[in-house]
């Protein structure tokens, strides 16, 4: 689960890492406000989530609190276009107000697991501000990694290395190793998945700030951490995305015209893989899970076809836990309650499956039934484009 | 005949009182599975539909050398069990539960590390021997014993190849599940190295994922060390960068772990390449002459 900057600068303040003060608005006037509870030069930053803000317009520096409303006023409503956005961009509904900092050295630090050592690693690079897959294509070098003790967690020698790595000295060197050990607990203690501080800077009088702060959070922890799971904004996530994840389906929304709904993961992508080599585009990808019940199925159907741009429907599904009789029951319900506005193509294979194609044969519905996943894509293909 | 599990094979399942647990318990043992009973904290002593029930690990292994332990716990406790059942001596560990916190995964592979125990997944679907042991949750049905070892990050998916194999009268040797979350126990490299080395296995399929390098990984050993033909499927070919597709693991994070990357290693490692999930066993059947 991803958060906003505000929220995630929240955290951290309250995890005993130093960030420049400032707080959260929703309106010009409460921009305008808090400028000037902070007094002098502010920065006002969109709160979406997805980066690359700065040259998309959306963080803007003002001299006092009347700019700072203007700003506010520039940003909020405005729909950001960043590499990181859909191409439509992503509407801004809120701004952090906060105070601008006289920026000495702009330096890189994040926290993530190492999938290959099954470890977290600290990256810190001199390299501040820039993207780090840029730095990491570039100036492999540059990056400096300490990996954690998987019980342990990282030692203080190891945040002191990164400190003396990224060259800090004197005081900035304690305030340094501060901040990672403080980002270190707090990524650990809230289950994490990443921690990116981009840039961490040194002010010209000599303070360690996490200007900029990103973190995500590993959606299979925060049962434990309610607090975290409190801030999600749903406005961020695409609205079919969000009612599939109340009735806990593994939904995400793409551009093609063929909707598909499949159990588990894996056979799920190569679904989406196999309507591409059959010459469609998948609409979605959706993985109904193991033990889905008749009821899920109902609602992963509603939600599939209620998706304007879908022209057909494959349901794919092999059989193990989820028996097939519950498919076909779940189906059958389904288009009884929902009506059978779109073509659908239905292939089943595992546990119970005469069963089930029997149960959708003398259903009296209209379905196309597929011999294979390799048959069942090319129908629901040449079914999208109009054909059968 | 087979890797990792077979008719010898004693399998505790942990988690046996749950709906799951006693669920796939008893299919398991349907199967011919031997399986001697079940833990769960709190009702060690009572027997549930037919199995015994222990308090921990330990006891069955004491009671009944359990080698195996195949776990349905929640994913808040899965962690801790995956831990007992290692602590107990199980030499090998199994463990279906899907969603566990990556963060318990880190420390507890850690501390399998200084055991003899080695884990399967989590969130996978076991591992079988056809027609000697079914340990875990796949359909036994589908299964017909053979030489192909076949080894997956997904589930239903290799129950796809299974069926696709079978229908064919091509067989499978063991098919091992590793699972499709970002830590695991057990890694292609793992497995491929075990059917490499047994006699048995005449070819392997093996199908992985976007995200992650254990496909590069997998690709660098075949290349090196594995006598026998490899046919591989990458599935996610279609999926957009930095989106979780259902797996935990399955991402492309930073441009990295595409399955472009992933079949190119592969199929410069001299792994033959299934470009549609349809084609997986006609390719195998073809690879091995049948």
């Amino acid at each position: 689960m991803k958060v906003h900057e505000y929220q995630a600068k929240a955290l951290l303040r309250a995890a005993g890492v130093p960030v420049p003060r400032g707080e959260w608005a929703e309106t010009a006037v409460a921009a305008r406000a808090i400028a000037q509870r902070l007094g002098g030069k502010v920065v006002v930053k969109a709160q979406v989530h997805a980066g690359g803000r700065g040259k998309a317009g959306g963080i803007k520096l003002a001299d006092d609190a009347a700019g700072a409303e203007k700003a506010a006023a520039q940003i909020i409503g405005m729909r950001l276009k960043t590499p990181q956005t859909p191409p439509e961009g992503i509407q801004v509904r809120s701004v952090l107000v906060e105070e601008a900092s006289a920026v000495g050295r702009e330096l890189y630090l994040s926290i993530t697991l190492d999938r290959a050592r099954a470890t977290h690693v600290a990256m810190a690079s001199v390299a501040g501000g820039m993207e780090i897959e840029e730095v990491a294509a570039r100036t492999p070098d540059k990056i400096l990694r300490e990996w954690a003790h998987p019980a342990l967690g990282l030692g203080d020698f190891q945040a002191r290395r990164l400190a003396f790595g990224l060259g800090l000295t004197g005081d900035a060197l304690k305030q340094g190793v501060g901040l990672i050990r403080s980002l270190f607990a707090f990524y650990l203690g809230k289950d994490c998945s990443l921690a990116e501080i981009n840039p961490m800077v040194v002010t010209t009088d000599g303070r360690v700030l996490a200007l900029d702060a990103k973190l995500n959070f590993d959606d299979s922890a925060l049962f434990r951490h309610p607090e975290i799971q409190a801030l999600r904004d749903t406005h961020e996530e695409d609205p079919l995305d969000v009612e599939a994840s109340k009735y806990g389906l593994n939904y995400i929304k793409l551009d093609g015209d063929v909707g598909c709904m499949v159990n588990g993961a894996g056979l799920a992508m190569a679904t989406m893989d196999i309507i591409k080599l059959a010459g469609g585009e998948p609409a979605n990808f959706l993985d109904v899970g193991g033990g889905a019940s008749p009821e899920q199925i109902e609602n992963a159907f509603r939600i599939l076809s209620s998706d304007p741009r879908v022209k057909a429907v494959f349901i794919n599904v092999f059989g193990g836990i989820l028996r097939c009789d519950r498919l076909a029951e779940g189906v059958i319900a389904a288009v009884k309650k929902l009506g059978l506005r779109l073509p659908v193509v239905v292939r089943m294979e595992g546990t119970n499956v005469e069963l089930g194609k029997k149960m959708l044969a003398e259903s009296g519905l209209h379905l196309t039934s597929a011999d294979d996943m390799g048959d069942g894509a090319r129908k629901a293909v040449a079914l999208a484009r109009g054909g059968a | 005949m087979s890797i990792l599990v077979d008719k010898r094979t004693r399998v505790v399942v942990q988690g046996i009182t749950g709906k799951e647990g006693a669920f796939h318990a008893a299919r398991c043992k349907e199967y011919g599975t031997q399986v001697v009973g079940g833990v769960t904290p709190g009702k060690g002593g009572t027997t549930h539909e037919g199995f015994p029930v222990w308090n921990t690990v330990a006891e069955a292994v004491a009671a009944e050398s359990a080698d195996c332990a195949l776990i349905f716990v929640p994913p808040a406790a899965a962690a801790d069990a995956i831990m007992e059942a290692a602590a107990a001596g199980v030499t090998l560990v199994v463990c279906i539960t899907e969603g566990i916190p990556v963060g318990d995964m880190v420390r507890a592979k850690h501390f399998l590390a200084g055991t003899r125990s080695r884990l399967i997944g989590p969130n996978c679907p076991g591992v079988i021997t056809p027609d000697q042991a079914k340990i875990g949750i796949m359909p036994g049905h589908i299964h017909k014993s053979g030489a192909v070892g076949v080894v997956s990050r997904s589930g239903t998916l290799t129950y796809e190849v299974v069926g696709q194999l079978t229908a064919r009268g091509v067989g499978q040797s063991t098919c091992v599940g590793i699972g499709g979350d970002p830590v695991n126990g057990t890694s292609f490299v793992d497995v491929l190295r075990l059917f490499n080395e047994d006699a048995d296995t005449r070819a392997i399929m093996m199908i992985g994922e976007i995200g992650g390098t254990a496909e590069e990984d997998a690709a660098e050993f075949i290349r090196a060390s594995v006598k026998k033909p490899v046919v591989a499927f990458i599935c996610g070919q279609t999926a957009p960068p930095g989106r979780r597709m259902g797996h935990a693991g399955a991402i492309i994070a930073g441009g990295k772990g595409t399955a472009a990357e992933k079949m190119q290693a592969l199929e410069r490692a001299g792994a033959t390449l299934v470009r549609s999930p349809a084609d997986m066993g006609a390719t195998v059947a073809k690879v091995i002459g049948a």
